[in-house]
């Protein structure tokens, strides 16, 4: 049972005697990505080669959250040293358990290899991905053990919560949060100070506190490895919240297609029950607080705050009118408070190290750092937590190794759905939550999806409103309806029906569904399509009025034209056309019909010779 | 969490279920709003949500049917049909669409025969577009069951199918 | 309670806290177009027609659900504001088949009236459509192409009711209102009170046409077109052609039916009558069963309402047995004109029609009970609502304001007090007691103007007592005793009614219970009223209707003491019994198999 400080140092004190026996320590990632390749594996040939070689008392072995660098997963980190082994499998595994972890040589060639510099960086610190990082909301992911209540102790986990709930009192620890001027990292930013202080002065029976691990938006994965690699720091940001706020019961919503999260949570969970960390009388002050957690369903707009708390209670994720407020109305008609993950994440470092030290990272009017899932067409796909005020050229360029297959880079889609694009003249912009506002995007929760120049923008924002409608709750009018009928229309300029009023209506409809949807979701769908016509008013012309897709994207926009040159009239391409649309000759260059055509692609395949290309 | 495949139900008997049902309920009762924990365990427990299985909880929950149906066909993670043997899954976010997502679900389609939503004629796979399953890094990725497949290839889906 | 002052267009008013910005504008005279929203019924924020610009919010603001606050600054009528309701109604029409010309809510239906008044000149957005179904239940008709999602009906079947057959299926654009598994209202435990029905502001919820076969048999030479006309009818119809809610128009009502050319015209209160002298006496026989052989099923509850019989049977099969036997009053009336009537003609029952004109749409499905026919001839061929009835009146061309005042025909037109007030909740008890009171007595009910004060208002459940003393001689057995009522209207109020039963814990000896909240006045057929007030307007004019005849007790109906005398016998006697009772069918709580 943890009731003091002494007792959580006592623990920390225990943990770290037993581990400092060990000679290695070998941390292999079971982030959800390394999970998915196959990093179990990799784990299970370590353990049993570590016992075969009766290493196992000398050797110690962590599977740890992820670490980051996802795109090249299995990752395998070998302490000390830090050396950093990618793409690891049961092979690699074998021998890194032979050479380097029973023979002490360094395996170089399994290790991290830099391209541009041509050789291999063996020490993770020394890698530009983890260069720019700051760690904060990650502090613990990829170096503890998330099992193990223990391991999270002797990092330091708890210190926090204990200093919040044993010697301060709400309103000290309201103040020191609105002090850092931490503002939500679910997507609007706004200052969790500000909405702690509202939820301790509101009046209620009972309060709850709740944390938003909906996370769904696509292409984002921050929570998830949050709550996979560091379960107890969520506990303990909520604890720290619950107590600020006077909730003595906390919820976290977890979509349900993140069963290892909810599983590693619900150990730690647990754990900290066990532990007396959860329960009556925390620490001994008196303060009770437990925490459910509720899985949803498969629904997007279950992040909405709203929405997420009608799913709480049993019902449809509809969201609900606001005013009243959460903090006012909430959960069964209780004060409520929703924070993000990443939210409760930078907490307990805030306490623990005071609001001054938080605010010395970032810039402006948004402090601290921001986790970013890195994703689409970037070397180092991954998660990454930078101070804010990254430039987005360092986040694409220098954290996340440029674009792959030596593209051009063209769009950044940051914030989801409900955000917008960033190009190529914002490269240099500071990434805060103003100065993306300022750009037509948002800060969102941290999805970063980099577009290369095959993308096509009409294309992009179809596939987004194509998602929000297929998401919307079907509530209200301008959301249910509009977004089908945003939809349709930007359907029809890729099919090339578009027609020249086609861009009006557009910006007719979204100013109408953002000036009166219901919720967020209604209100920021509009957002793709305004963005890309910001940016890219021309590739909309060009579809429209010349029914041509410049990035050769939008299929029924193709033009498939047989080169003459190098066409050596081979007749392949004529066999192989389901509608008969190539003629032509043997020996001689043929002829596609584009009336016929349909544009199926088929013989682009079936040529030899390249000489059919899309123009 | 529909995680578990196949079904629990496989060799149960009816009453067996609806036991097994009442046992959840049981579990959950006194607990607000526990409508959604309950239909998640029970499609554990049949693999779907069919009429019989409603009524049956909205019965013990004392809810209207047709406020379970509501709930029940909000969520995309219910179901009231009867899943396939293997379920494919295939992930149409935003990672996986710019990665080519659309290609690898034109490659299934091809390969299986359907259309996506639809289960193959002899119920081997049923075939699913979702959005994100937080594999993001590695897009585009598609689950067969419990397995994640990332960075898939059109031309790989042949030979990933067949290890089924 | 504290008060908060805002401006709206620049005008100033002050209003409680917690009003919404729709009702303080309405308090000042301000008119803000809404759709969904219907006073209090339901407050949803879904048609985002009603919005208005408040100053300092960054998007518009819904004035129906958004309560005003201290200095808000609102504009209701902002370039920025109707460019957004055009809109969105715009998007209304681009998923709504526009058939106004051919769609029997033209000239009463919400959607339309807003698309005029907003001044809507295009319907620009084409593309796909919701679902396109309809379901034709007995009662009511699901025209789901037309559904605007308002969920009004949820609310109702929902909240007020507290069935909860229709809910919102699927999500976002694929949404239908529907029951469960968006099954046909005749696969479920649908009531069909038709309370849905009458809130729903555009054709989507309807009653299911009767028109047809009436107008068709009004055609054929061969038939014996005989209607009846229910008490609540005669104070609602008006209100179909512009006459204030509440308003009595049985004199109209009768010329209107005469010159549509019906053969006989009847009124089912004659049957209320019928209906208080068999219940009243079926009580008695309970009530003398119970204190002297210790055993009978009490309470006992009323059986007029089809809407709150189809609800007993899927929800308390259990309770069937303390549901009075008696058919409702226009079912009794239907078999006696086929059989009493008949035989006075001396016409073959299979020629003669009956038309019931009912404020109420169970009654439509009550009609296909297989129970209600005598030798596979129904009791009742065909049951309009009171709305079918004006649709009828204006199809024919009849002006029906300046009709002259004409009586029911005889012998099944003459009816009393007690029978009129049979059309709003309480009504029954109060007819009932009126007679049982007095048989038992001697003397008239002791009460003001012989209306049960404590049962006489709106509220969900209300109760009595009354202690019978110095009884007749033949009712002995009820010296000193005291009489438990219990009056409740809507399926809420009877469902608790109904638990304490089932659980052993009811005080009462009898029940009154209505399925439609206030009774047959506001039943799922009767006018569709946006005033508030509307069922105290035609509670006011049943009352009228009681209070201005001389006869006002059932008992005293002569009509029905010649019928007793002459066809019947004696009330619950044998012939009664074959045509005036019924009996119920055990179905499941949602309307699956009963296993036995
Ligand atoms: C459609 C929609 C989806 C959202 N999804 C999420 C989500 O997945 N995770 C999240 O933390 N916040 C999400 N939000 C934002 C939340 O509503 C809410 O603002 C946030 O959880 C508050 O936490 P914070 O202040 O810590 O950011 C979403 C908002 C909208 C409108
Ligand atoms: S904006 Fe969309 S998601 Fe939000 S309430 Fe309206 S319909 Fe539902
Ligand atoms: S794209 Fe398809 S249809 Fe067109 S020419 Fe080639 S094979 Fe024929
Ligand atoms: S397949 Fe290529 S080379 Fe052969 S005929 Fe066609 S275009 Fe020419
Ligand atoms: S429901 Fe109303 S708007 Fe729709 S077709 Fe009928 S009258 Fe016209
Ligand atoms: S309003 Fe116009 S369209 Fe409609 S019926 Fe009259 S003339 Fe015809
Ligand atoms: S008729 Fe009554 S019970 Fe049936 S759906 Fe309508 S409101 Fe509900
Ligand atoms: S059926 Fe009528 S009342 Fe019900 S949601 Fe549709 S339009 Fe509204
Ligand atoms: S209360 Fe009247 S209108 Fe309503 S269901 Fe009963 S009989 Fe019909
Ligand atoms: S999951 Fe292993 S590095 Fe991200
Ligand atoms: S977008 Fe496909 S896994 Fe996230
Ligand atoms: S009337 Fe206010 S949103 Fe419909």
């Amino acid at each position: 049972m943890i009731k003091t400080l002494q007792d959580i140092r006592a623990a920390a004190e225990e943990y770290n005697s037993k581990v400092s026996k060990y000679e290695k320590h070998v941390l292999v990632c079971g982030g959800g990505s390394c999970i998915s390749s196959n990093c179990r594996d990799v784990k299970d040939t370590v353990e049993r080669l570590l016992k075969e070689k009766g290493l196992s008392d000398k050797i110690r072995l962590t599977v740890t959250g992820c670490a980051g660098l996802c795109a090249l997963g299995p990752i395998v980190i070998v302490n000390p040293g830090r050396i950093f082994y990618v793409n690891v499998d049961a092979e690699k595994a074998a021998d890194i358990v032979g050479e380097h972890l029973a023979g002490g040589k360094i395996l170089e060639k399994y290790t991290y290899y830099d391209s541009k510099n041509g050789k291999h960086i063996p020490c993770a610190d020394d890698i530009p991905f983890y260069k720019n990082q700051v760690k904060i909301a990650l502090r613990h992911c990829g170096t503890v053990d998330f099992e193990s209540l223990e391991s999270a102790l002797a990092a330091g986990g708890f210190e926090a919560a204990y200093k919040a709930i044993a010697t301060m009192r709400p309103e000290s620890v309201v103040e020191e949060i609105k002090k850092s001027n931490l503002r939500g990292r679910g997507g609007a930013g706004f200052p969790t100070g500000l909405k702690w202080e509202a939820g301790l002065k509101s009046r209620g029976e009972k309060k709850f506190i709740v944390c938003n691990a909906d996370e769904g938006d696509p292409g984002a994965f921050m929570d998830r490895s949050l709550i996979e690699g560091d379960p107890f720091g969520l506990i303990e940001g909520m604890m720290i919240g619950g107590f600020a706020i006077g909730a003595s019961k906390g919820y976290v919503y977890v979509r349900a297609e993140y069963p290892i999260a909810v599983e590693r949570l619900e150990s730690a969970l647990e754990a900290s029950r066990r532990a007396g960390l959860l329960g009556k009388d925390i620490f001994g002050t008196g303060f009770c607080f437990d925490i459910e957690i509720r899985i949803g369903a498969g629904a997007f707009v279950c992040g909405e705050e709203t929405a997420l708390m009608a799913s709480i209670e049993g019902e449809r994720g509809e969201p609900r009118q606001k005013p009243p407020f959460p903090f006012q109305k909430g959960l069964f008609g209780s004060p409520t408070i929703i924070n993000n993950v990443e939210t409760f994440a930078n907490v307990p470092a805030i306490i623990q190290n005071g609001s001054d030290w938080f605010r010395s990272y970032g810039t402006g009017k948004s402090q601290g750092t921001k986790v970013f899932a890195l994703a689409g067409s970037v070397v180092n796909t991954g998660i990454v937590e930078v101070p804010m005020g990254i430039k987005l050229r360092e986040l694409i360029f220098d954290v996340g190794g440029g674009i792959t297959g030596g593209k051009k880079f063209k769009a950044a889609q940051i914030g989801g759905p409900s955000g917008g694009c960033l190009t190529e003249s914002s490269l240099d912009e500071s990434i805060d939550y103003d100065n993306l506002i300022a750009l037509g995007a948002m800060m969102g929760s941290g999805g970063l999806i980099v577009m290369d120049e095959d993308t096509c923008m009409v294309d992009t924002a179809r596939f987004f409103l194509d998602f929000i409608q297929d998401e919307s709750c079907g509530k209200c009018v301008p959301c249910r309806i509009g977004t089908k009928r945003m939809l349709e229309i930007l359907t029809r300029i890729t099919k090339g029906g578009g027609r020249p009023e086609d861009i009006e209506e557009l910006q007719e409809l979204s100013a109408v569904i953002r000036d009166t949807a219901m919720c967020g979701l209604g209100n920021t769908s509009p957002n793709p399509v305004l963005s890309t016509l910001r940016y890219f008013k021309n590739e909309y012309i060009e579809h429209i009025e010349n029914k041509y897709c410049p990035a050769h994207v939008c299929k029924a926009l193709l033009l498939y034209k047989i080169i003459d040159e190098n066409c050596i009239g081979c007749g392949a391409c004529t066999r192989a056309c389901p509608v008969n649309a190539i003629s032509g000759t043997l020996k001689k260059p043929h002829l596609i019909d584009t009336e016929k055509c349909i544009r199926c692609g088929t013989c682009v395949d079936k040529c030899k010779f390249g000489a059919i290309k899309i123009v | 969490m529909s995680e578990k495949s196949p079904p629990e139900t496989y060799g149960l008997s009816e009453s067996a279920v609806f036991d097994k049902i009442s046992e959840v309920v049981e579990k959950y009762r006194g607990c607000d709003g526990c409508l959604i924990q309950v239909l998640h365990e029970a499609q554990d427990i049949c693999g779907y949500l069919p009429p019989e299985v409603q009524k049956f909880i909205a019965k013990k929950l004392d809810l209207s049917l047709s406020t379970v149906s509501g709930v029940i066909s909000f969520y995309s993670f219910f179901s009231t049909s009867p899943k396939a043997k293997h379920s494919i899954k295939i992930c149409l976010g935003t990672a996986c669409y710019v990665r080519g997502g659309e290609k690898i679900v034109e490659a299934i389609e091809k390969e299986l025969g359907v259309k996506a939503g639809e289960n193959t004629p002899d119920n081997k796979f049923s075939f699913q577009i979702t959005r994100c399953l937080g594999a993001c890094g590695l897009a585009p990725v598609f689950m067969v069951d419990d397995d994640v497949h990332q960075r898939v290839t059109p031309s790989a889906v042949k030979d990933i199918l067949a290890r089924y | 309670m504290k008060n908060v002052n805002l401006t709206i267009n620049g005008k100033a008013v002050a209003v409680p806290e917690g009003t919404t910005i729709l009702e303080a504008a309405k308090k000042i005279g301000i008119h803000i177009p809404t759709l969904c929203y219907l006073e209090n019924v339901h407050k949803y924020g879904g048609c985002r027609i009603c919005v208005v610009e408040v100053k300092g919010a960054k998007a518009l603001v819904a004035s129906c659900m958004v309560a005003a606050s201290e200095g808000m600054k609102v504009e209701t009528n902002s370039e920025r504001v109707r460019k957004a309701r055009k809109l969105n109604c715009e998007l209304l029409l681009s998923d709504h088949p526009q058939d106004c010309l051919s769609c029997s809510r033209s000239g009463s239906c919400e959607l339309q009236t807003l698309a005029n008044s907003l001044g809507l000149d295009r319907a620009r957005f084409k593309g796909e459509r919701s679902p396109d179904f309809i379901d034709i239940s007995p009662s009511v008709t699901r025209d789901a192409a037309k559904c605007i999602l308002c969920r009004r009906c949820v609310s109702v079947c929902n909240n007020i009711q507290k069935v909860g057959i229709l809910n919102a299926q699927n999500r976002g654009f694929r949404t239908i209102i529907a029951p469960a598994g968006g099954a046909p209202l005749s696969e479920v435990n649908c009531t069909y009170c038709g309370q849905c029905v009458n809130v729903c502001p555009v054709n989507a919820l309807r009653e299911t046409d009767a028109l047809a076969p009436v107008w068709r048999a009004l055609a054929d030479p061969k038939k014996r077109v005989v209607v009846q006309t229910a008490p609540a009818v005669r104070v609602a119809l008006g209100e179909e052609f512009g006459l204030p809610a509440g308003t009595p128009v049985t004199g109209k009502m009768a010329s209107a039916l005469r010159a549509l050319r019906f053969d006989d015209i009847f009124d089912t209160n004659i049957a209320a009558d019928l209906t208080i002298m068999e219940e009243g006496t079926e009580l008695l026989h309970r009530a003398k069963a119970a204190l002297t052989e210790g055993k009978a099923a009490l309470p006992m509850v009323t059986s007029c309402s089809p809407g709150w019989v189809k609800f007993v049977e899927h929800e308390f099969p259990d309770l069937l047995g303390n549901v009075s036997t008696c058919k409702s009053p226009h079912m009794m009336l239907g078999a006696l004109a086929k059989s009493y009537y008949a035989q006075k003609l001396g016409a073959d029952p299979g020629d003669m029609f009956v038309v019931s004109v009912m404020p109420c749409t169970a009654k439509k499905f009550e009609v296909t009970r297989p129970e209600m026919q005598a030798n596979g001839i129904r009791d009742v061929d065909a049951v309009l609502t009171t709305r079918e009835l004006a649709r009828m009146i204006r199809e024919a061309g009849i002006d029906f304001v300046n009709l002259p005042d004409e009586d029911f025909d005889s012998p099944l037109g003459i009816s009393t007090g007690a029978a009129d007030i049979f059309g709003v909740t309480g009504g029954v008890m109060e007819a009932a007691l009126r007679t049982v009171y007095e048989l038992v007595t001697g003397r008239e009910l002791p009460f003001d103007g012989l209306h049960v004060q404590p049962i006489c208002s709106f509220d969900q459940v209300r109760d009595a007592s009354i202690r019978f003393e110095d009884v007749l001689p033949e009712y002995k057995f009820l010296e000193g005793f005291t009489l438990n009522i219990a009056v409740t209207s809507g399926f809420a109020g009877a469902r608790r009614l109904m638990e304490e039963v089932r659980g052993g814990r009811s005080k009462y000896h009898f029940i009154e219970v209505m399925g439609c909240p206030g009774g047959c006045i506001v039943g799922g057929g009767q006018p569709r009223s946006a005033d508030p007030m509307v069922r105290e307007k035609r509670r006011a004019g049943l009352f009228s209707e009681d209070e201005r005849k001389d006869l006002r007790k059932s008992h005293k109906s002569p009509v029905a003491e010649a019928l007793y005398k002459e066809f019947l016998g004696s009330p619950c006697g044998h012939k009664s019994h074959e045509l005036l009772h019924t009996h119920y069918t055990e179905r499941g709580t949602f309307n699956e198999l009963i296993k036995k």
